[in-house]
């Protein structure tokens, strides 16, 4: 046999290998990610007009422009889970901090653990808890009735305030991890340096920390702003019926009229949007999403 | 002469351990001083509480004159050179440069005027807008030197910059860093553990062990006049004999060691016999001969064995085994090249001038 015979033989079976391997990632990436929203595609682009008789056309993404609620939801999802993601992103740098650059040894995975507790229990007991805590016969409104700040309990859940602050609890672990890494990549002598070369704090952290921790800060953000916006649970159970959330749209779409179309179109204008801001958010950063991604 | 540093009986205590035991130091205007020891020896904690990050216990700095108590790091009239230089890599040469001169509040023109004046002078014109990261290690330290100088402080301090380079690359820093500092005229102090970096550099070196300085004095005073043991160890190459006092002699003493060597050396500090002492002796210090008669008349004689050969070019040495006791003793070959031909088990006579050793007590310095 020639020599070329063998890797004209054999060029087909290593091609048959790199199939085999990659096979569980196609099946995955095939199955649940692309064939679902084809499909979904092909749902959001017909109109229903008599029992079993569709058309294709563009009606389900003109209700959502014509009804003022549906883009009204929208535009609220999005501003929320921005100020979700900043305030997320506010409260976890200095814990991010604390544990890359002041806590050592045991007291470090200490911290690191304790940010991980609240992930045992399931999202539901997690905002149950919330509830016990904050409706009007809660444990919070009791104490400032008993402390004498307020005359009679006062009802806490149902606020936007209240959906922030479920949000942001559910979303912490995943800003701080990335940030624990991008800040303990960072040399402590940089900083020395900085403040020797006559730098004080605020314009440490403007020109040496934020810049050096950018891709930590922007994963973070990502991984954040993506949770929160296609939350369900969290406004739903916290915010009540004002919640407005576009997930309780999609949900009521599907689940309570059975009417997938519309639904169909909802889920298509929510990852539209989700990955508008994303892309708006890298750019403004002058972040590069794959350096991002890899950090992250 | 001026002052620009005076440390005046700084302490630093962690816990049961003194980094820097009741210290004093004093620079002149305009010059290069070192501080030499090994690791752990303090000198960086000492650098530190000099450049303000950290608080002494005891004792008090003053730079030019001025106390330097609660004076934060920020606004000292001190910059310094980081080990590992941290420069920002976020930034480019020019930003890095300019950087102080901006938290200065200096204006925009006036900072990218100096920073094209200081890049010019340290041999780097045109590289502002380079990356950090395309620059090679000896750019990577002018830029460093460039953006403290920049600032145009009474005191640069350098924490050993050159530890992280080659040594190729190390020795054309050494005589870089030298042409730097006299050409600014600014005070280095210069933090190394590296005995052939300070000798190179310095006006003046302070040899510093477990808190405490050794000796403070000229490259030349250290080498030639070492004041403890340790010095005479530390500084340069040297033959290290441990012994017993038997005799002494004005100002040489006779010492035994276990085996029976005996040699006579020059004594430091007051030494009786039955002391225990130890003598060194400078492998360029001892002839080495193949017969006695070549030997200078004032040499004590030994006889031995070529034990093994170093050669290094001009460094080159030579190990020779002692006939009679088995000690080695490293002795330096003279450059003309006259032992080229010196075998290994070759006999050989070799000597020194008694007062060019040197013997301390070993107890200890006096001076303690």
């Amino acid at each position: 046999m020639s020599a070329a015979e063998t890797t004209s033989k054999a060029a087909p079976r290593a091609r048959l290998a790199l199939l085999l391997l990659l096979a569980p990632a196609l099946v995955w990436l095939v199955g649940l990610i692309i064939l679902p929203h084809v499909e979904l595609a092909v749902l959001s682009l017909r109109t229903r007009v008599a029992p079993r008789v569709y058309e294709i056309g563009l009606d389900q993404y003109r209700t959502f422009i014509d009804e003022p609620l549906y883009w009204h939801t929208f535009v609220r999802t999005a501003v929320m889970s921005i100020l979700a993601t900043l305030c997320t992103l506010l409260i976890a740098f200095p814990t991010a901090w604390y544990i890359a650059k002041i806590a050592r040894g045991r007291a470090k995975s200490l911290l690191f653990v304790l940010c991980l507790i609240p992930f045992w229990v399931s999202e539901t007991v997690r905002t149950l808890g919330w509830m016990i805590l904050l409706r009007e016969s809660g444990v919070l409104p009791r104490l400032l009735v008993d402390l004498g700040i307020t005359a009679t309990p006062v009802e806490m859940l149902y606020h936007d305030a209240t959906i922030l602050v479920g949000l942001v609890y559910t979303s912490l672990l995943f800003m701080v991890v990335p940030l624990v890494g991008a800040l303990e990549s960072l040399d402590d002598s940089l900083i020395e340096a900085a403040y020797d070369l006559g730098g004080n704090g605020w314009s440490i952290l403007r020109e040496i920390v934020v810049p050096h921790a950018a891709p930590g800060i922007v994963a973070g953000s990502i991984v954040v702003f993506m949770l929160t916006i296609g939350n369900y649970l969290t406004p739903t159970l916290l915010g009540g019926k004002n919640s407005l959330w576009f997930t309780e749209q999609i949900y009521a779409q599907f689940i309570t009229r059975f009417n997938w179309e519309q639904g169909a179109a909802f889920g298509f204008l929510l990852l539209i949007l989700s990955t508008a801001i994303v892309w708006l958010g890298l750019a403004l950063s002058r972040q590069n999403f794959g350096d991002v991604m890899r950090r992250s | 002469m001026q002052q620009d540093l005076e440390v005046d009986g700084v302490s630093k205590r962690y816990g049961s351990h003194t980094a820097v035991d009741a210290l004093s130091l004093a620079v002149a205007h305009g010059s290069f001083f070192s501080i030499l020891g090994p690791s752990g020896c303090g000198k960086t904690t000492l650098l530190r509480i000099i450049a303000g990050f950290l608080e002494p216990d005891a004792g008090e700095v003053r730079i030019g004159g001025h106390s330097m108590r609660n004076v934060a790091p920020n606004r000292r009239p001190v910059n310094m050179v980081f080990q590992h230089l941290a420069l920002f890599p976020m930034m480019s040469v020019g930003e890095n440069v300019g950087y102080g001169l901006s938290r200065r509040g200096v204006a925009r023109e006036e900072i990218a005027r100096r920073v094209d004046a200081m890049l010019k002078r340290v041999g780097l014109p045109g590289a502002n807008g380079k990356r950090i990261d395309q620059l090679s290690g000896g750019q990577k330290q002018r830029v460093a030197i460039a953006r403290s100088l920049v600032l145009e402080p009474t005191l640069l301090l350098l924490d050993e910059p050159l530890g992280a380079l080659d040594l190729k690359l190390r020795e054309h820093m050494k005589i870089e860093l030298k042409q730097l500092q006299a050409d600014f005229g600014t005070t280095f102090v210069y933090i190394t553990h590296d005995q052939s970096e300070a000798l190179v550099l310095s006006d003046r070196v302070a040899v510093m062990s477990a808190g405490r300085f050794e000796q403070v004095g000229t490259p030349q005073e250290l080498y030639y006049q070492p004041a403890t043991a340790f010095v005479a160890g530390f500084v340069g190459a040297n033959n290290r004999v441990a012994g017993k006092a038997t005799r002494v002699v004005g100002e040489t003493v006779d010492l035994a060691t276990v085996d029976g060597l005996a040699i006579r050396a020059r004594a430091n500090g007051a030494i009786a016999a039955g002391d225990d002492v130890e003598a060194f002796v400078r492998p360029e210090v001892v002839a080495l001969a193949r017969d006695a008669r070549d030997l200078p008349p004032e040499a004590q004689q030994f006889g031995g064995r070529v034990a093994s050969l170093l050669f290094d070019g001009a460094n080159s040495a030579v190990l020779v085994r002692e006939a009679a006791t088995g000690a080695e003793i490293r002795i330096a070959l003279p450059q003309t090249g006259r032992f080229s031909d010196l075998r290994v088990d070759e006999t050989v006579v070799f000597g020194f001038d008694p007062l060019r050793a040197v013997c301390f007590g070993a107890a200890g310095d006096v001076r303690r």
